[in-house]
């Protein structure tokens, strides 16, 4: 009974999104029959309508709208762009297949849609998701870069042909990649009581090895630096339906606690989207005191290091003590350590003696 | 040691120095020879008002060569004609002629011509054939050399034939050394560009190696002949006035002042003397020398003359200009335009330019200048002319919306009892401040017309531009919006494309709502 609910979750999503592109052709069909120079309006992404909210804890757009008129020449293309793209999405989710956004963009050349570049087919994928309301993942558009998982979590896949098959998720040791097919699957079978993301393969790869899945019940994340949105949406997916907190591990510098905050407190790029990121997500390492605490061996912070810094400290989602505590740290101690550094006190230090006391402490945050 | 002290006839001295008159090698000799011929033939006609249909064979005197060798030159026109004995004198005698008038010509010594004959009779020792006849007489032919040295035509030959057809004209055949291989380009230029400035001609050439060229006419309107003037006060010098002062009739000075110079009346004569500080009633001859440097240069600084009369001048015309542009260069787009006649140092002069764009123009990176003065074409030292200066530094043409992409030819003619050329090789103007200020100013006047044309040409290439993107991304966006509302026909987006037309730019140029900084950060 749990199941079939949780199975209505998925499905139902697709409903809505499919309803959502339906509704914008529909619009603008009828304007154009209605003698209207096809429109449409949506909320602005421009830096000025970026807002911190701090109820849903994460950036989202204010409301600032923009008004897209094929009336005005400079629009007609991304217009036409856009309505080019939902119907490639809405292909793409009814025929339950997946594509990348360099896919779109070649796609794209077979309906002389001329993106000049990716980056301006990818901008127009932003502004579909805007005007839907969806993350492009939900309409089978994926990035190219994967991250991967292991943990013991049985799945059962949703996608074509493998309909009903389940698989754990800690029979391969390498860790399974998190692609469309993962995130697209119900959750049937969980014994972890934690998620523990990490930002560096190597690290991963070590806790797989010291059977930290077993030794302290988590399912292991591997981002591969920043997370990807999909990851992002499938970790608050696992912590919410599972009801798992999650702890995350970085590098000790600006650039990873940057890597933690996005899980936790999404980013500006998708404030248009909503359930990417887990705002009760703790960073729990590397810290800039755990560099001074621990005698990690540190490199020195580079004049960019610093800057980004001083750029985080005027970040309203930085304004948490322990944020502004390590800032303030590193920018004292002037040093950055990486997750590899406990090496120097052997292979296995960091799982038996740092990661029970960093677990422990994040329960505390 | 003595100095041996000679006397030279003028034509030993032309001889001498021959480069002056632009006979420097075989290549430019055969170009200055040509154009000489064909200036004096067009003269010929447009004295009398007859439209002029010339004709210019060149052919090799033996075998074909490359590069220098000798040539036969024939042209002929339906000109006047000269009377039989003039003949002789007209072709075999140099400073011998009819230009020797403040009227606008062509040439002005009516030396070109027979310096072509005298380079043909030094570099090929043989005669020029000349045929005439005015329209009532029999036609003459003569065979003449010229006496070098004592300036005096030698006959030859003479021969008499009937006018049946009452034809009249000139026609000239004689044998010089050239470069035709060299000077080509050059000659076929200066053909298109007399072409050009004369519209009402037929012009044949047919070159050495067989190939035939014709500029035939477009019209037979032809510019109003020049009147002969008299001077005006300020382009006299001593010399000029002392021979008045020999030939003059007029008892006293008033009365020769009135008489001898343009624009020059009672009250200005009276003026004028007392600026001087002369005795309007004494009598010319009686005028001593220092009295006569006294007048000349009384003539020069005093400021009350009326500006000289441009009667004397015959421009080409604003619709003799279009014209001769439309037909040698078929641009898409031509103005014209004629300033009011100006004067520098007591000559009068007119200004005339023309301006074509695109079309037959090619588009060489910055405009393309087609000079011309008293109906000639000038083709050599374009960048120490006057017009190269303004055309190149003066106008910003970017102010008028002309490109280095857009294919532009300024034309510019210069008419005048006297061209400022800055050398004897009569090539290039020289930079008189008020010939530059008409030219400058005549440019801008056709570079605003042209500005006009060119931003309405834009704003139509726009409005197609415009309707062509509408064209392209209507219909998809009709199409994509059809297939994701899953409706099987798509919907009518004529009307659409139909109301783009109507309404301008209005949205544009700044719609508020409409603008987003691409949210990415």
């Amino acid at each position: 009974m749990k199941q079939k609910q949780k199975k209505e979750v998925v499905k139902e999503k697709k409903e809505k999104v499919l309803g959502s592109l339906t509704d914008l052709g529909t619009r603008m069909y009828d304007q154009i029959n209605r003698r209207q120079f096809p429109w449409i309006k949506m909320p602005s992404r421009s830096t000025n309508n970026i807002l911190y909210d701090d109820k849903t804890r994460q950036y989202i757009l204010g409301d600032k709208n923009v008004k897209r008129s094929s009336r005005n020449i400079r629009h007609l293309r991304p217009l036409t762009q856009l309505v080019w793209t939902a119907s490639f999405a809405d292909e793409l989710t009814r025929q339950r297949k997946t594509s990348t956004l360099r896919d779109v963009f070649y796609s794209a050349q077979a309906y002389e849609m001329d993106f000049v570049d990716q980056p301006e087919s990818d901008n127009i994928i932003t502004d579909l998701e805007t005007v839907v309301g969806f993350p492009r993942e939900d309409f089978n558009i994926f990035p190219e870069e994967r991250s991967a998982i292991f943990g013991n979590l049985t799945i059962q896949y949703t996608i074509p042909g493998y309909e009903g098959k389940k698989l754990n998720l800690a029979s391969h040791p390498d860790g399974m990649m998190i692609g469309p097919a993962l995130t697209n699957a119900e959750f049937v079978d969980c014994k972890a009581n934690k998620i523990i993301a990490i930002e560096k393969g190597a690290l991963f790869t070590r806790f797989v090895e010291e059977r930290v899945h077993d030794r302290f019940k988590a399912i292991l994340i591997q981002t591969a630096g920043q997370a990807p949105r999909g990851t992002r949406a499938f970790i608050r997916r696992l912590s919410q339906e599972l009801k798992l907190p999650v702890v995350i591990f970085t590098d000790g510098d600006p650039w990873g606690m940057h890597i933690a905050m996005v899980i936790i407190g999404g980013s500006a790029n998708a404030a248009h989207l909503r359930d990417l990121n887990t705002p009760d997500a703790k960073w729990a390492g590397v810290w800039a005191t755990d560099i001074v605490d621990y005698k990690l061996p540190s490199s020195k912070l580079t004049d960019l290091d610093v800057k980004r810094l001083y750029e985080l400290q005027k970040d309203p989602r930085y304004h948490g003590k322990l944020w502004k505590r390590e800032i303030e740290t590193f920018l004292k101690i002037r040093k950055k350590a990486e997750q590899e550094a406990f090496s120097r006190y052997g292979l296995t230090y960091i799982v038996d003696e740092y990661l029970p006391a960093k677990l422990e402490a994040a329960e505390d945050l | 040691m003595t100095e041996v002290f000679q006397e030279i006839s003028p034509a030993d001295f032309f001889y001498r120095n021959r480069d002056l008159a632009g006979f420097t090698n075989p290549s430019r000799a055969i170009y200055t020879t040509l154009r000489e011929l064909v200036e004096n033939s067009l003269d010929a006609c447009e004295v009398s008002g007859i439209t002029p249909d010339i004709y210019v064979r060149m052919s090799y005197a033996m075998e074909p060569v490359e590069g220098p060798g000798v040539y036969n030159v024939r042209i002929e026109d339906n000109g006047l004609g000269l009377p039989e004995e003039v003949i002789p004198s007209a072709f075999g005698q140099i400073l011998f002629g009819s230009k020797y008038k403040l009227r606008q010509t062509r040439g002005t010594f009516g030396l070109g011509g027979k310096m072509a004959i005298l380079y043909g009779q030094i570099t090929t020792h043989t005669a020029v054939k000349v045929i005439s006849s005015v329209k009532r007489g029999k036609i003459y032919e003569y065979h003449l050399m010229m006496d070098i040295q004592k300036n005096r035509p030698v006959v030859l030959k003479r021969k008499v034939h009937k006018n049946k057809n009452r034809w009249h004209g000139t026609i000239l055949e004689f044998s010089t050394e050239a470069d035709y291989t060299h000077a080509m380009s050059k000659i076929l230029d200066y053909f298109k560009q007399t072409a050009t400035v004369a519209p009402y001609a037929n012009l044949t050439f047919v070159d050495p190696r067989g190939r035939l060229y014709r500029y035939d006419r477009a019209t037979t309107v032809m510019s109003k002949p020049p009147q002969e003037t008299t001077c005006h006060p300020h382009g006299v010098d001593v010399e000029t006035l002392k021979r008045l002062i020999e030939q003059t009739k007029s008892k006293n000075i008033l009365d020769f002042m009135k008489k001898h110079f343009q624009r020059v009346g009672n009250t200005t004569a009276k003026k004028f003397l007392e600026y001087a500080g002369l005795n309007p009633k004494k009598t010319p001859k009686k005028l001593s020398t220092d009295e006569i440097v006294q007048l000349a240069s009384a003539m020069k600084s005093f400021d009350q003359f009326l500006p000289p009369d441009a009667s004397c001048l015959s421009p080409l015309g604003e619709t003799l200009l279009k014209t001769g542009i439309q037909k040698e260069f078929n641009p898409e787009f031509i103005e014209v335009y004629q300033r009011k006649p100006a004067a520098y140092s007591g000559f009068p002069f007119i200004i005339e330019v023309g301006l074509a764009c695109g079309g037959g123009i090619p588009n060489t990176g910055k405009p393309i200048l087609y000079r011309f003065a008293n109906k000639i074409p000038l083709l050599f030292d374009e960048a120490s002319d006057v017009s190269y200066k303004v055309v190149n530094d003066q106008v910003d043409w970017r102010h008028y919306k002309v490109y280095p992409d857009t294919p532009l030819a300024v034309f510019v003619h210069l008419c005048s009892t006297k061209i400022p050329y800055k050398t004897v090789g009569k090539e290039f103007i020289a930079d008189r401040p008020e010939v530059e200020r008409e030219i400058l100013n005549a440019i801008r006047e056709v570079a605003r017309r042209l500005s006009i044309f060119l931003s309405k040409k834009a704003s139509h290439e726009k409005q197609k531009k415009r309707l062509d993107v509408f064209s392209k991304y209507l219909p998809k966006i009709a199409l994509f919006s059809a297939k994701l509302a899953h409706r099987k026909k798509e919907p009518n987006v004529g009307p659409l494309l139909k109301s783009v037309l109507t309404y301008e730019t209005e949205t544009e140029e700044g719609s508020s709502e409409g603008e987003e900084g691409k949210g990415s950060r």
